[in-house]
């Protein structure tokens, strides 16, 4: 505490000699961000706001717009709930098992945040497209569609996603103390309420920070959904895919309050995942659990 | 608690709960990541040899597509050199300094991760567009931004501006202040004190940042779709010839490029990881 205190004065000293450096290098940050962030933002806000709400709310109420924006919600929450379950699994397994070629999964786990995910959408189209052998097959045998239709989207949701909630987890779970799952054990607790009971409270943060991330980073998929789901108004049309059909057909009014409702989505998300992880962080394992 | 404890308390789980509940776990984590991961990853690559590698061979002597790799990795290469300046010094005022909306700043920073890419181009369409606010601007300047390589640079230094600023704050954090200070004292001036001291230790997340906005730069699609319009011949990146080479129905030559665009950004995360335990972080 004492160090830190002097080593703040002493900062402080400095940096006051030198009043031009520390202005000059703030201005140049601020004004970076504003330029590459915060003015582009706002021109797109004021875009979507300026014939009122009302008007707004009915551009983003029409039947395709509502369908694709509805769309986009629900496939996200299904990719959401599959990757929490799984994801939190993959990091349980990796954290407390040993087995051969353990090292190798944990550097697939990352290959999603490497691959572009146009690639994806390639890749999935290879595998399940309606005149490929999986996607045929799975047609035949169970009247399943996934190429242009909703599952396609989920797959890539879920590809896409996967290291979130994982990376997430991971830390958390090696930081817990083992202890006291053997107390449990000792007093005759059974797995699933072991499990729930002392492993999964302190994880619940970190899982619901991954879910967060993966859900804004679905919202807004386009790369991999074009490929994979087409551009089929009411059928397989994301929000996403709406927004640059109505860009490209100059549709100026409807691209902006599509897009505007897909940014206060994402910044309510991301300030939510944020303030998430400042709770973890200041949460050590043991007051939580 | 200490170590043999944990060790311990290992061992009795898996001795204890039985053997076989982990092997089904695991069993069930292989299972979805092959099928989930892998499956694609295959199905692409046999798809790209699937008539001989004389094929992919004969596609990749396209023009366009080596003109695609080329825009691909300058456009790549000028984004990485702007957010390694712009983002350390980002870093290092939200680190160093404290003012008034430094909280909200750092939250704003994470936007471009959420923010749909398709909505990125949009944006900047609306700003240098036709009826843009900008459009004076590019009007006098004559420097054209939409529909052009400006604006699909600009649309991706938008979408990798997180990258840099999130590896260096932890690293700017842990970094002990006390070693400017000795500097100082001894006489140092401000400007070395930041190239002796305090960019050697940046070094290794600096390293990590340029490699992960270089990946992610590389793949971009939507942003650059959307400002760059219908960029014909030699102004696509290679996601743009991608997209068009499925839309032409040309399927061995957008798998060529896919597997190569992606074996690419694999390269270059594999090696950033590996620079990066070689860093010991």
């Amino acid at each position: 505490m004492n160090t830190s205190l002097t080593a703040n004065q002493e900062k402080k000293r400095t940096w006051a000699s030198l009043p031009w450096g520390r202005w000059g290098l703030r201005s140049i940050a601020i004004s970076y961000l504003l330029v590459m962030l915060i003015i582009p933002l706002l021109v797109i806000l004021q875009d979507g706001m300026r014939e009122g709400l009302t008007e707004l709310w009915r551009q983003v109420t029409l039947p395709i717009a509502w369908h694709a924006l509805k769309l986009t919600l629900w496939t996200s929450v299904v990719m959401v709930v599959i990757n929490t379950t799984m994801g939190t699994l993959t990091a349980f397994v990796l954290v407390r098992y040993e087995f051969p070629g353990k090292e190798i999964l944990n550097a697939i786990i990352d290959l999603p945040l490497a691959i572009p995910t146009l690639v994806t959408g390639v890749m999935l189209v290879i595998l399940f497209g309606p005149q490929e052998a999986v996607g045929a097959w799975l047609k035949e045998q169970f009247d399943i569609s996934i190429i242009f239709a909703p599952p396609g989207i989920i797959l890539a949701l879920m590809f896409i996603t996967f290291p979130f909630v994982v990376r997430s987890v991971q830390p958390m779970l090696l930081e817990l103390d083992t202890a006291q799952e053997r107390a449990a054990e000792t007093l005759g607790a059974g797995n699933w309420t072991i499990f729930w009971r002392i492993i999964l409270p302190p994880l619940t943060l970190p899982i619901l920070t991954g879910a967060l991330l993966s859900f804004a980073r679905a919202i807004g998929e386009f790369g991999s959904i074009v490929i994979v789901a087409g551009n089929i108004p009411l059928v397989s049309q994301t929000a996403a895919v709406y927004v640059y059909g109505e860009v490209e057909s100059e549709n100026r009014l409807g691209a902006s309050a599509a897009s505007v409702v897909m940014i206060a989505v994402a910044f309510s998300l991301m300030m939510l995942a944020d303030y998430l992880r400042k709770l973890s962080k200041t949460a050590t394992p043991e007051e939580t659990s | 608690m200490t170590q043999s404890n944990v060790q311990l308390s290992k061992f009795s789980l898996a001795v204890q709960r039985g053997k076989w509940m982990g092997w089904v776990m695991i069993a069930i984590v292989l299972a979805y990541i092959s099928v989930l991961i892998l499956a694609p990853l295959t199905a692409l690559t046999f798809n790209a040899f699937a008539k001989g590698p004389g094929e992919i061979v004969k596609s990749f002597q396209q023009t366009n597509v080596l003109i695609s790799f080329w825009n691909t990795l300058w456009i790549g290469l000028i984004v990485v050199a702007v957010h390694s300046v712009f983002g350390t010094i980002v870093a290092w005022v939200l680190v160093r300094h404290r003012f008034p909306g430094r909280d909200f700043i750092n939250g704003l920073i994470d936007m471009p991760f959420a923010i749909s890419a398709v909505v990125v181009g949009y944006m900047l369409l609306l700003l240098f567009g036709r009826n843009g606010v900008l459009f004076p601007l590019v009007e006098a300047t004559g420097i054209r931004v939409a529909f052009a390589f400006p604006g699909m640079i600009f649309a991706t230094l938008f979408v990798t501006l997180p990258f840099m600023i999130r590896e260096l704050i932890p690293v700017l954090e842990a970094f002990d202040i006390h070693q400017e200070k000795a500097a100082a004292t001894l006489g140092a001036s401000s400007w070395q004190t930041f190239w002796r001291v305090t960019f050697p230790a940046l070094r290794w997340g600096m390293i990590y940042g340029v490699t992960l906005t270089f990946a992610r730069a590389m793949g971009e699609f939507g942003a650059v779709l959307v400002i760059g319009g219908a960029a014909q011949g030699n102004m696509m990146t290679t996601t743009l010839f991608i997209y068009h080479a499925i839309e032409e129905r040309q399927y061995i030559t957008a798998y060529s490029a896919a597997l190569m665009l992606g074996l690419f950004s694999l390269v270059i995360v594999i090696g950033s990881n590996w620079i990066r335990r070689r860093g010991g972080h």
